[in-house]
């Protein structure tokens, strides 16, 4: 397997390195027989963010199904927050923040109903749904179905929805695709970088996640992977060029 | 393990066999009611027990994959699952065979044995079906063995249920040998049999796990000589 | 503690789903009443009692559950429930106890109108005397249904053809029960109402007891992935 070796790309022993919030060795991941992910090394200090790049269909969803814990690997070794996967799975869970395609919402319920079930499920109090839709700025909105929501505020929905229980590890699955400047801005703000908040950010705008990033992952066609290593390595003009 | 190691078990096993029902033609006493057609008797009963006891063996393999997570003991519980299920079928066929000499029909919902035989088999022949439409196989296992340990427990409650249901109606008329005043020539005889369908279910379940973890052994080695084949075939065989 | 509360607030979240689209109960109903009608025919008898009248009121039950047990988790996968559940530490168990402990409810609420029904339409005697020995032996066969049902539907999520497989493993999965709850209520419908042998009632919530007690030992490995 041909990728860039690099300083980030340092396999094993993870236990020598506590800080580390990511660490895959290897990671082979398919859907039926085709290989989707295959011999993926990487590693992601705690607090840092990760700029995952890659046309459509290369990967990048499976991988963070993978490091939600909500997928298997098929072969390697995988680590998230300390974890080892899939075996520590149980450890894992309520500690990530997963920002899906899907909303990860009942259509049915209205967003007040769904934060409140999702509090329960965290075991927080309800005040805490009426910050989070504070902070989304979704208090209008509250009462109603979120299948009768626009794209824009189901996607902030989903956003209030992951930052319910404040995790350590945030994956973010295009957070600003189809969204308007405005809700774009808002939303952007929610998911900025914290301290103690490691984020792994899927996109295919490689200006704007390059500028947040501490690393990079290009993926590309065929289980292969176009470059990892850090930001400062790759411009965005490179990245859009790995596209094609 | 190789069929080298296997020799051993399959030499005893035929001798088993051939003592056991070579006793129950020419040793053991005609029946004073059926005659003849009571053989049958040291074949199908031992099968039925024999079988039973290999769902719940499944279902105890099972629970251990359950525990661990272990790929042998889905293979195991798959394998003794599948002898008991060939073992179930023997048991319907010649409990078949016993009603059609002893009544004159083939099928009787008196005979407890028989319907909770039918019943069971019915529940095990959804076992594959359910792997097959599991396509990764960390999940398959899992639910398998879930399957197995469900189905394990409700094997015995079956048959206290259906055999209490069955009491109440007719009396037994089937399996009088099998209850009270049993000749010793009878129950000795019976016991050999009963042996010998126990090794003889032993060996079967040894040869499949050889030839099952042969077979995935054989296919790992030409996914790497092919090289690009890294995820095995979609099957109801576990992947061991 | 902690899993019960979970599991009372996936069930009020389910209770809840299915008030707003009340889908299941109303389509549950209909294959009830329509199986009895079904069997009215095929009995061809003016009215019927005893057995009869217990496989009159047991069949139609068991085809509901069967609607009610293949669409169990719908509403989890239509948004991709599971996954919301796994992001969470909910024990996973309780996910699994809140759809039995939800499809127990759905099926009394199914018989609050199944009963009166079945005594309209397929019993002779009168149904009044021996009402509370019907609605406790059904509710101990809605136990054991419902938790066979979220047994099954829990093995069968995740699998490509889950209507095909749902029903052929339910159905040998209940016979026990079913013959227990025949054998309870055949005597109760005959015409002279006799009384209930206790034995069957028993048999019904022993089998329930054995399949919890399995269910919670070995449910929580359905819900992983």
């Amino acid at each position: 397997m041909a990728h860039p070796t690099t300083t980030a790309a340092t396999p094993h022993t993870p236990a020598a390195a506590p800080d580390a919030a990511i660490v895959a060795t290897g990671l082979l991941s398919a859907h039926g027989r085709r290989p989707v992910l295959r011999n993926l090394d990487l590693r992601l200090g705690a607090g840092e963010t990760l700029a995952l790049l890659g046309a459509n269909g290369t990967g990048k969803s499976t991988l963070l199904g993978l490091l939600a814990g909500l997928r298997s690997p098929h072969g390697g070794a995988l680590r998230v927050l300390g974890c080892d996967l899939p075996d520590e799975r149980w450890a894992l869970r309520g500690r990530v923040g997963f920002v899906a395609h899907q909303p990860l919402l009942y259509r049915d319920l209205t967003i007040a109903e769904n934060l409140a079930y999702h509090a329960r499920l965290h075991e927080l109090p309800p005040s805490r749904v009426d910050e989070v839709i504070e902070l989304a700025q979704l208090g209008d909105r509250r009462d109603q179905p979120v299948g009768d929501l626009s794209r824009g505020l189901v996607q902030r929905s989903a956003v209030a929805r992951a930052l319910l229980s404040d995790p350590a590890l945030l994956l973010l699955d295009e957070p600003l695709a189809n969204l308007d400047p405005v809700a774009s801005d808002l939303v952007a703000a929610l998911i900025a970088p914290r301290p103690g908040r490691t984020r792994v950010l899927a996109s295919h705008d490689p200006v704007g996640s390059l500028a947040e990033a501490d690393h990079v992952l290009v993926l590309g066609p065929n289980a292969t992977v176009k470059y990892v290593g850090p930001a400062a390595g790759i411009t965005p003009a490179d990245a859009e060029a790995m596209y094609r | 393990m190789t069929v080298r190691a296997l020799r051993p078990l399959t030499i005893l096993t035929v001798i088993l066999l051939a003592v056991g029902f070579g006793m129950a033609f020419f040793y053991a006493p005609l029946d004073v009611d059926q005659g003849f057609r009571q053989k049958i008797f040291y074949l199908h009963v031992p099968l039925g027990i024999v079988g039973l006891c290999g769902f719940v063996l499944g279902g105890i393999h099972g629970l251990i994959n359950l525990r661990t997570g272990s790929p042998e003991s889905d293979l195991r519980s798959y394998v003794t699952i599948h002898i008991a299920q060939i073992f179930s079928v023997m048991v319907l066929i010649t409990g078949s065979i016993w009603g059609r000499t002893a009544w004159g029909h083939w099928w009787s919902w008196n005979e407890p044995f028989l319907v909770s035989f039918l019943i069971v088999f019915l529940m095990y022949c959804t076992y594959q079906p359910l792997r097959l439409s599991i396509d990764d196989p960390r999940r398959q296992a899992r639910a398998a063995s879930v399957f197995a340990v469900v189905a394990g427990v409700f094997v015995p409650i079956n048959f206290a249920v259906v055999r209490l249901a069955a009491q109440q109606l007719h009396p037994r008329t089937l399996n009088s040998a099998a209850e009270g005043d049993m000749p010793g020539s009878v129950l000795l005889t019976f016991l050999l049999c009963f042996l010998a369908i126990a090794v003889l279910y032993a060996t079967m379940v040894r040869y499949e796990l050889l030839s099952k973890s042969t077979t995935f052994r054989l296919r790992a080695l030409e996914r790497r000589v092919g090289g690009d084949d890294l995820i095995p075939r979609r099957s109801s065989v576990p992947q061991a | 503690m902690r899993g019960l509360r979970i599991t009372w607030a996936v069930l009020r979240k389910d209770l809840l789903l299915e008030r707003r689209s009340f889908e299941l109960l109303p389509a549950m109903a209909l294959l009830a009443i329509g199986t009895m009608v079904v069997l009215k025919f095929s009995f061809d008898q003016d009215e019927i009692s005893g057995s009869l009248a217990a496989g009159g009121l047991i069949v139609p039950l068991l085809f509901a559950a069967l609607l009610g047990i293949s669409r169990l988790f719908a509403g989890e996968e239509r948004d991709a429930g599971i996954h919301q559940f796994l992001l969470s530490p909910a024990p996973p168990g309780a996910i699994l106890a809140a759809k039995v402990a939800g499809l127990a409810l759905v099926l009394a609420a199914l018989e609050v109108v199944l009963v009166p029904a079945f005594g309209l339409l397929l019993l002779g005697p009168s149904l009044f005397p021996v009402l509370p020995q019907v609605v406790l032996v059904l509710i101990l066969l809605d136990l054991t249904l419902a938790t066979v049902g979220g047994l099954v539907a829990g093995m069968a999520l995740g699998t490509r053809s889950r209507e095909l497989i749902v029903p052929i493993m339910v159905v040998p999965l209940t016979i026990p029960a079913l013959i227990a709850a025949q054998k309870a209520l055949a005597p109760v419908l005959a015409p002279g109402a006799d009384p209930l042998v206790w034995r069957w009632p028993a048999v019904l919530a022993i089998y329930a007891v054995v399949l919890a007690l399995v269910g919670s030992v070995v449910g929580e490995y359905l819900v992983e992935d």
